[in-house]
């Protein structure tokens, strides 16, 4: 199976190459997605824990998430 | 009277693409338009995918202004990052769908700093879709002669698609 290919135009010349990525780029390539999946899992995880305190906070201040917007306009 | 020419066209074959490079782009227009219609690879499990637009193969001095929607809520952020950043359809979303970008460049060939604005929404048969109006810059004074879409992981699908116009007396 060949590797994946970036595509590159030349807009002066109307050029079009496809040039496929070698064995090295292939897995820096993969490298930088699994670092960027480990970056999106964790953004997620702190997004999660923030909506998770956010909704303990107001539970234990017995009121909506509307009411404590209208307290800090 | 402002004319638009179609400068390049590029759709992504079936392999899919690790990037899409406009290179050697003439200076003799007064803006640049990129229309982009594009989707994350198989396999990036998301509902949408982070895609930076580069000048100049460079990757510093990017800022933009955000202002989007959720589909359920809206907001806007700051952001400082390798490219001018928009998000584009994930495989999450419903099949066969991509997001859509208008990404207007005007005097590319001048010696100010570039600015660029981005109006993209991402497509999805559900509630969560995402709209975003995109004030962006890029602090280099170098006339624009490539640009580089770059995905935030493997590649962009088959039959993404980017189009690059040249604007006259704009």
């Amino acid at each position: 199976m060949p590797n994946p290919s970036r595509i590159e135009v030349n807009c002066t010349t109307g050029e079009v190459l496809e040039i496929e990525l070698t064995d090295a780029e292939v897995a820096e390539l993969a490298y930088q997605a699994e670092l960027a999946a480990d970056a999106k899992a964790e953004e997620d995880r702190i997004a999660a824990q923030r909506a998770a305190d956010k909704a303990a906070l107001l539970d234990r201040l017995g009121i909506t998430a509307d009411e404590a917007a209208l307290l800090l306009a | 009277m402002p004319t638009f020419t179609l400068i390049s066209a590029v759709t992504v074959g079936s392999g899919g693409a690790s990037t899409i490079d406009f290179t050697s782009i003439p200076s003799t227009y007064t803006d640049l338009v990129l229309k982009t219609s594009l989707r994350g690879p198989t396999g990036y499990a998301s509902d949408t995918m982070d895609t930076y637009l580069r000048f100049n193969g460079t990757t510093t001095n990017y800022s933009d202004r955000l202002l989007y929607g959720t589909g359920s809520a809206a907001a806007s952020l700051s952001e400082t990052l390798t490219g001018i950043n928009f998000r584009v359809v994930g495989q999450n979303s419903t099949a066969s769908t991509f997001g859509n970008a208008e990404i207007y460049i005007p005097n590319y060939a001048g010696s100010s700093n570039k600015s660029v604005s981005v109006d993209a929404v991402t497509e999805n048969n559900a509630t969560s879709v995402l709209t975003q109006l995109e004030a962006g810059l890029w602090s280099n004074t170098a006339a624009i002669n490539q640009i580089t879409l770059v995905p935030f992981t493997t590649g962009f699908a088959q039959y993404s698609s980017a189009y690059l116009y040249g604007v006259s007396n704009a």
